[in-house]
């Protein structure tokens, strides 16, 4: 038996089909992923991502530590409240974990990590903070919901606490506001507008069911999975790894070279692989053929196998199969993918696939 | 409670066979084999006229979730897939015993049929899996 968030009985009453996930069992699905899927892109859905891990950093040294400690670079947060994307680097440049840390004060951070990683994670960057005056606070005693969708900001409203409910609603894309223990980010892991909320764990179950009573759909980790595939977002052990990188797997766009002076880990690996010939690209394909893309299909070049595909599925959007594959440099136009021992076509595209409900690549086939 | 018609043969890897009366078995998944593929978005059906063993991989259906192969009860001639499913392969979860079917089969052997599992013996081989 894994381990249950604090909506565990809440999934159960639902009807969840329940899976272990990073040591936890969660909600699959409610019923029908697709359905999930589509509430999300054109009004409202509902996640637990409660087993996802808050660790707040803080103190006079906070802001040096993170900056040595993630490849995006903290000193972009000028603002309290706004939020950066990040890897967390080992010295050869793999990924430890990627994360979303959120500025809240001078001297105040905090930062969100994967659920199957999170102790790791936390052992890491105790060892690594510890030639800084920083403490580092994981945060069991929360609860996180993701209400994500065109329709999320304004369902959610009426629950929201008084003392949190107008800055909540006039934050920007990527900001966040808090008071007390409640902590309201306009962000997410779906193409979509949103919140993510986090909040004392004995409050959680009240939010889920005032969300559930007015009708925003409940959403498990399969359609999670499709909603951030056709956003052109990463998950974490599929698209990179310890072994992988960020310049492999889609995200240079997260790694700030300047100042050239901030030394943080894993900055003279990416260096190194930079301008390397070897290189890999990381790609969007649409499949064009019969099949569903998966994950560790080949691609395939001329016949020759040139990379493989890191996650892939159906998108329910686009009614099309989509993958991200990671692939020799230079692959353009067409490729095939080897889908039961047979070639299938498939065209390379850019990422993402969907953003707020509408296609962001076309169909046709070339 | 997963819906198990009694009037249907099974097999332990959730096949559900109909004789047809006229030399022929149509072939699908349970009811309980839809649910727990959950919603499925591609199915490739056999060609018509292919030889195929008892038991073995002729037809595959997807879910969101992941692919699954679906195998032939008995030894036969594949003499109809079901077209349909290119475009709605969802009638597998809405219909799994009607219009979700997959191929259908003439076997070499229905005397065959006989050792297949009876809607009983599947529903014990589902509780097993549980």
């Amino acid at each position: 038996m894994g381990l249950r968030t604090p909506l565990y009985s809440e999934h159960e009453r639902l009807g969840a089909r329940l899976v272990p996930f990073g040591g936890w069992d969660m909600p699959l699905h409610y019923g029908s992923q697709i359905e999930e899927h589509h509430a999300v892109r054109r009004t409202a859905g509902l996640f637990d991502v409660s087993h996802m891990r808050p660790v707040d950093i803080s103190g006079p040294g906070a802001q040096a530590f993170l900056r040595h400690l993630l490849a995006n670079d903290v000193a972009r947060l000028k603002t309290p409240g706004k939020a950066l994307y990040s890897c967390m680097l080992n010295s050869s440049g793999g990924v430890v974990d990627d994360l979303i840390v959120y500025a809240r004060a001078p001297e105040r951070f905090r930062i969100v990590v994967n659920a199957g990683t999170a102790d790791k994670d936390i052992a890491w960057m105790r060892e690594q903070g510890a030639g800084f005056e920083a403490a580092i606070q994981p945060r069991h005693d929360l609860a996180m919901i993701a209400v994500q969708g065109p329709e999320a900001r304004r369902r959610a409203a009426p629950w929201l606490p008084d003392n949190l409910r107008d800055s909540a609603m006039t934050l920007a894309p990527f900001f966040a506001t808090e008071a007390d223990d409640w902590f309201v980010g306009r962000t997410g892991y779906t193409g979509e507008d949103g919140f993510e909320i986090m909040l004392p764990a004995d409050r959680a179950a009240a939010l889920w069911r005032s969300l559930v009573d007015a009708g925003v759909q409940p959403c498990g980790l399969g359609a999670r999975d499709t909603l951030r595939l056709e956003a052109g977002m990463n998950l974490y052990g599929q698209d990179m790894d310890e072994t992988v990188g960020p310049l492999e797997s889609g995200l240079a766009w997260t790694l700030a070279g300047e100042p050239a002076e901030r030394d943080f880990i894993g900055r003279d690996a990416l260096l190194r692989l930079r301008d390397a010939p070897e290189r890999r690209d990381f790609v969007g394909l649409l499949l064009t053929g019969r099949g569903i893309l998966r994950g560790h299909q080949k691609v395939l070049r001329d016949g020759e196998e040139i990379g493989e595909i890191t996650s892939g599925g159906f998108s329910p959007t686009l009614e099309r199969s989509i993958a991200l594959a990671r692939v020799a440099p230079g692959l353009d136009g067409i490729c095939e993918v080897e889908i039961r021992g047979k070639p299938v076509s498939a065209r390379v595209v850019k990422p993402p696939f969907v953003r707020h409900g509408q296609p962001c690549i076309t169909l046709e086939d070339a | 409670m997963s819906n198990l018609p009694a009037d249907l043969r099974y097999t332990k890897t959730h096949e559900w066979v109909k004789e047809n009366g006229d030399g022929t078995l149509t072939i699908g998944i349970t009811d309980h084999a839809q649910e727990a593929l959950g919603d499925i978005v591609f199915v490739e059906v056999p060609e018509n006229g292919r030889q195929v063993d008892a038991d073995e991989a002729c037809a595959v259906v997807e879910s969101v979730k992941a692919a699954s192969d679906i195998y032939s009860p008995l030894a036969g001639e594949i003499v109809e897939g079901n077209a349909t499913l290119t475009d709605t392969p969802d009638a597998i979860n809405t219909s799994p015993y009607e219009e979700g079917w997959i191929f259908r089969l003439v076997p070499s052997d229905m005397g065959a049929l006989n050792g297949l599992l009876d809607a009983a013996a599947y529903q014990q081989v589902v509780e097993e899996e549980d």
